[in-house]
């Protein structure tokens, strides 16, 4: 001990660490039920930043973030509902550390409803890259929540469910558990159908639109290209937006 | 306790990275923050200083392999860490245009800050942290590290990179200073 009131001051100086600092530095992890079996999900203070199925958890997620991983006593609020319905709009996510062409890519595909698909060139277009079909391909295949961000619902227009982060057949899977009738969009597709109009109430959607849906036999009218529909007097939908 | 043959965060990490992190973390947490507090002079740089320094530890951790790890001085190199980023980012901010023409920088509204710390800090030695800032890089870069963390003379010298007489004199130069200045007011 010193007697210096200096020194003595200087001492008095040292100060613990806030709490929670290390919430900053380090991510928790748990493991949770989802709809194709176990994942494993990390979390920062800024919200759900990882979702991981199968082996290898740990070891993807330092190669991919450099963070440490601390075991977490309970799942982020509104992370299981968001799992068991397919609804995640509500749910904080962490995408610090994405391009922000990434990041639109990843924006975008979050407004497709559960049960619905949409083409990979409508993502494109939403964000206002048309041309970039085969990067919004790759942006949404290196999406790090899966599931929460459903780039599962983005699909191949021929009728197939197309790449995906979990595989191929983990999409189709997820897609049938969320109502989709993939047989339905191969035989629409193999029959060049991309868009589907009533000719009650004129408008044009995507095949799996809530609207399109609700269209009686008699009064549907598959299109082939959003133009021929147009020529016909139809008008693209408001809420699936095909002219988007 | 200093740098003992089993330094038990040395141990922690040789068994397994994010555990031994976490000993890293908890042991040294208090030592990194309240230095980066003293070398930024304020809460919220401090937090961000810190966090970072903690940041590169680890991700230079995931990469060093069990020999180096074993030769591994957990404190000092975690020291040394805060101490290159806080240069790099002083030299940085010295490159900036001033920011206004004022004698006194506003206070500064904190979230990161709370009530009761904003307090804590105005009354524990708020005078002494202002007589500090005001002290040449060096000599406040060594004065804190002896003086308010308690480091050995010997590992500050290893930290810094410079020999330990010339730690000495940044200390003693550095409390003539501020004896002097807080005499004078």
């Amino acid at each position: 001990m010193t007697n210096d009131p200096l020194l003595a001051g200087l001492a008095a100086l040292a100060t613990d660490a806030p709490e929670g600092l290390y919430d900053r530095i380090a991510a928790r992890w748990v493991r949770v039920p989802g709809p194709i079996g176990e994942l494993s999900v990390a979390f920062t203070d800024h919200g759900v930043s990882y979702v991981h199925r199968g082996e290898g958890f740990a070891g993807a997620f330092r190669e991919r973030f450099g963070r440490p991983l601390v075991a977490a006593d309970r799942p982020p609020a509104g992370l299981l509902p968001a799992l068991r319905t397919g609804r995640a709009s509500g749910l904080e996510l962490d995408l610090r550390g994405l391009s922000d062409f990434q990041r639109d890519v990843l924006e975008a595909a979050r407004t497709i409803p559960r049960g619905e698909v949409r083409p990979y060139a409508w993502i494109a277009a939403v964000i206002g890259r048309p041309k970039a079909v085969r990067a919004v391909g790759t942006a949404l295949g290196h999406n790090p929540v899966p599931l929460l961000i459903p780039c599962h619902r983005v699909t191949r227009s021929d009728g197939l469910a197309g790449d995906y982060v979990f595989g191929a057949a983990a999409k189709e899977e997820v897609l049938g558990g969320e109502g989709l009738d993939l047989g339905r969009m191969r035989d629409l597709a193999g029959r060049k159908e991309f868009y589907l109009a009533s000719d009650t109430t004129g408008v044009v959607c995507f095949p799996t639109c809530h609207n399109a849906r609700r269209i009686t036999r008699a009064h549907r009218h598959g299109f082939r290209t959003l133009a021929q529909a147009r020529e016909a007097g139809y008008r693209p939908c408001k809420s699936c937006r095909p002219a988007a | 306790m200093g740098v003992s043959e089993c330094d038990p965060v040395r141990k922690a990490l040789l068994n397994d990275l994010d555990g031994g992190f976490a000993e890293l973390f908890n042991s040294h947490r208090g030592l990194v923050f309240s230095t980066a507090l003293r070398l930024t002079g304020n809460w919220a740089d401090a937090e961000d200083l810190t966090a970072e320094a903690f940041l590169r530890a680890y991700r230079a951790l995931a990469g060093y392999d069990q020999d180096r790890l074993a030769a591994l001085q957990p404190r000092a190199w975690v020291v040394t860490i805060v101490m290159n980023l806080w240069r790099n980012c002083a030299r940085h901010k010295s490159r900036k245009p001033p920011p206004a023409l004022l004698d006194e920088p506003p206070e500064r509204q904190d979230t990161a800050e709370g009530v009761e710390e904003t307090a804590a800090r105005h009354e524990t030695g708020d005078e002494l942290g202002r007589l500090l800032a005001e002290l040449p890089d060096d000599q406040r870069a060594a004065v804190v590290l002896r003086h308010v963390v308690d480091l050995p003379v010997s590992e500050i010298a290893d930290v810094l990179k410079i020999p330990q007489g010339t730690v000495k004199s940044h200390i003693s130069r550095g409390l003539k200073r501020l004896r002097t200045a807080g005499g004078v007011r």
